[in-house]
């Protein structure tokens, strides 16, 4: 009854300031970083995604990300359906494939005991979730200083910037500028979208752009060490992870590109045609 | 000459006889095909076949999505992934469909604009009009519904904007406007029982669509097609079968379109969407800029730029009121802008500042058009899109109250060709063979 009357409020006050209010907080963030060698895969027609990159993403999720942020839209046989970070034409069943049976058999998750009821853990199989780092929302957020770390699904689709944005934001924390006051438990990025006025005691026009967040830098060099030999840096850390969000943001957008260049082809050559039938039959009319 | 002529069809075998003289629809797909058509109609005449398909494709495609969809507060959100992911093509059905829905607002304001342009709600076609005007109403109450079915933060937050504008009937009533959003709602707020009814009424309303359109054809098959002169049609020299004339001309027009719609389904397919409604709802985080789709833009504008909440009500449902009131705001007897120089002109000035609006509305009520300064805090000053929103809504109402009243009673329209088949150049009439050469590059 509570929660149903503050929503009740919340929301007569969010119409209130949708339709009469100047949204009053400014929010801002900087211009986010270039990526270097840029996200060939956000090529509108031609754009693929690069497997070697996809798979070392994956792993600096498994490694860093998975251990707060959940990704409940993922189940492990998706890493090797077609176009995936670990399809293999050799077995197009990705619930057969055995790098995600093995990926999948390394990880325990939680279950029910058939007999018993009682909650135990099992190894996860391919058809399995990704497993959650946290048993619910209150256990997540209650272990990350009262916000819970958000799903990283659908993420990259979810920010202005996508993987621009996540590679700007996983490389982008600096020392927070003389004069801001930064939160215990909080950090300074210039690309995590705020409002800093009231923690700037620096001339008033000046308020530096971005926000606090309270996720650490994570992706020092050598954090991940990356099976295929790359080189683990910062940046080719959060090249690839962000890489691979893009990926599990939507898993058939190489699947879309490629129906879309035939469709393409299909429908100019059907114009063609109808346009050559249009003259055709209207060749006697003067109009 | 209007209306369908005496009907050719003549039933051949017996059994086409014995349904011909009980049910005689086998007569009905004929006289339509035969149906006597200007033989002047330009590209912009396409539009209404064009949309004939974006009803179609949205309600396959809506259909197909309803089997997978599961309209729970829940819920709703995962079911559009499990959609994107997980069903066959899923992801090609709900890209379809969510940007056929600005495919379709596309096709139907070129259609207005062309309707308004040629003149095409003057007598006798006013019931007609009338019944675009109705189609575009359940158009915009379908499209707004189906915002909100992904139940992403813009949903909720359109869906919570748009519903509390009722609220604004407490200013005229005291309760009155709470009474109509609690019933809107089935809650207190915006929430699960408001998901489910959209769903359903998002399902209903394209249907009733439907069967608007059956009326908007039907009127349109009495009088007749309008044509970009104005002038009625004659005399059998002015007209063609709809088919194969029409039809070729549609068909290749609505591929031509295909081709647009393809390139945002396939390369771009979230450049019409918001970021914000890739977050699950959450009635507890208010999304930083509350905007609709595109297509809503320039009523929002209106909506906006009109500080008191009921007066801004009221002129949002008033600017699309006035185009229930246009076939009689007009007073030129004059249909086509051909033949309205001055006409045109306010005409276009219509159309840029209604494209402004739209860019209004995607702003800032506080954001600068032009900036002048400088406050103490550092916000910029000068003029502000909320003043810029004004200013324009100032003429879309005058186009329909001042200008066209005012304007068909003082203008001095060129000269109108007598029919369709000898149109008038350069003020003089021409032989016939040399008319209908120079007609040609129209």
């Amino acid at each position: 009854m509570g929660r149903n009357t503050l929503i009740a409020a919340l929301s007569a006050a969010l119409a209130l300031a949708g339709l009469s209010l100047p949204a009053s907080a400014r929010t801002t963030q900087a211009e986010l970083k270039p990526v270097p060698g840029g996200f060939t895969f956000e090529q509108p027609v031609f754009g693929r995604f690069d497997q070697g990159s996809l798979q070392r993403g994956y792993k600096v999720y498994a490694e860093v990300c998975s251990s707060c942020h959940a990704m409940d839209l993922m189940y492990y046989r998706n890493l090797c359906q077609q176009n995936g970070p670990f399809f293999d034409p050799k077995h197009p069943n990705s619930n057969e494939a055995p790098i995600c049976k093995a990926i999948a058999s390394s990880i325990k998750v939680p279950d029910v005991d058939q007999d018993t009821g009682d909650a135990t853990q099992r190894p996860a199989t391919a058809a399995d979730k990704f497993r959650n780092p946290f048993p619910n929302k209150i256990a997540a957020a209650a272990s990350n200083g009262g916000a819970a770390p958000p799903d990283l699904s659908v993420m990259a689709r979810a920010r202005e910037g996508g993987p621009q944005y996540i590679y700007s934001l996983l490389t982008g924390y600096v020392s927070p500028p003389a004069g801001l006051t930064v939160p215990a438990g909080k950090y300074y990025t210039p690309y995590f979208p705020g409002d800093l006025g009231s923690a700037w005691t620096g001339a008033k026009d000046k308020v530096p752009q971005g926000g606090f967040i309270s996720m650490p830098f994570q992706l020092s060099p050598d954090r991940v060490t990356f099976d295929d030999g790359t080189k683990s840096t910062t940046d080719q850390e959060a090249k690839d992870v962000a890489t691979f969000l893009a990926w599990t943001a939507e898993p058939k957008q190489t699947e879309r590109k490629e129906a879309g260049l035939a469709v393409m082809i299909y429908l100019l050559l059907l114009a063609g045609v109808l346009y050559v039938s249009y003259r055709t039959i209207w060749r006697n009319v003067s109009h | 000459m209007s209306g369908h002529p005496p009907s050719t069809y003549e039933p051949k075998t017996g059994i086409e006889r014995w349904l011909d003289a009980r049910l005689p629809i086998v007569r009905l797909a004929v006289d339509l095909m035969d149906f006597p058509t200007p033989k002047n109609l330009n590209y912009w005449w396409t539009f209404g076949g064009i949309l004939a398909v974006c009803l179609v494709t949205q309600i396959v495609t809506g259909v197909i999505l309803a089997m997978h969809y599961v309209p729970n507060a829940d819920m709703a959100f995962n079911s559009v992934e499990h959609i994107m992911r997980d069903v066959n093509y899923g992801w090609l059905v709900r890209y379809i469909h969510a940007n056929g829905a600005s495919m379709f607002f596309l096709a139907v304001y070129i259609h207005m604009a062309r309707g308004m342009y040629y003149g095409s709600y003057k007598a006798p076609r006013e019931v007609l009009w009338l019944l675009g005007c109705i189609i575009y109403l359940l158009m915009m109450a379908t499209a707004f519904m189906g915002y909100v079915l992904p139940w992403g933060q813009m949903s909720f937050a359109g869906a919570v904007v748009i519903t509390s504008l009722f609220s604004a009937f407490d200013q005229v009533i005291p309760g009155l406007g709470t009474a109509i959003t609690t019933w809107l709602w089935g809650g207190f707020a915006v929430g699960g029982a408001t998901l489910n009814r959209f769903f359903s009424l998002h399902y209903l309303l394209p249907f009733m669509i439907a069967g608007v359109v059956v009326l908007h054809i039907w009127a349109l098959h009495v009088p007749g097609n309008n044509n970009p002169t104005g002038v009625e049609v004659k005399s059998k020299q002015d007209t063609l079968p709809f088919h194969p004339y029409y039809t070729v001309k549609d068909g290749f027009a609505i591929v031509a379109f295909f081709v647009l719609f393809a390139w945002f389904v396939f390369f771009a397919p979230e450049a019409l969407g918001h970021v914000d409604n890739q977050t699950p709802a959450n009635p507890l985080v208010t999304p930083a800029h509350i905007v609709p789709e595109w297509y809503f833009l320039p009523f929002y504008a209106i909506l906006r730029s009109i500080p008191q909440k009921l007066f801004g009500v009221l002129a949002m449902f008033g600017s699309i009121g006035m185009l229930f009131a246009l076939p009689w705001l007009d007073t030129s007897k004059v249909k086509s802008m051909r033949y309205r120089p001055s006409a045109r002109i306010f005409f276009l000035l219509f159309v840029a500042t209604t494209v402004l609006l739209g860019w209004c509305g995607g702003k800032e009520p506080d954001d600068m058009v032009m900036t002048m300064g400088h406050t103490a805090t550092g916000d910029p000053t000068g003029f502000s899109v909320v003043w810029f929103s004004r200013i324009l809504a100032v003429y879309y109402f005058a186009y329909f109250l001042l200008v066209l009243p005012i304007l068909g009673l003082r203008e001095t329209p060129t000269q109108v060709p007598a029919n369709i088949s000898t149109p008038v150049l350069g003020g003089a009439a021409m032989p016939a063979g040399s008319a209908a050469q120079a007609e040609k590059k129209g």
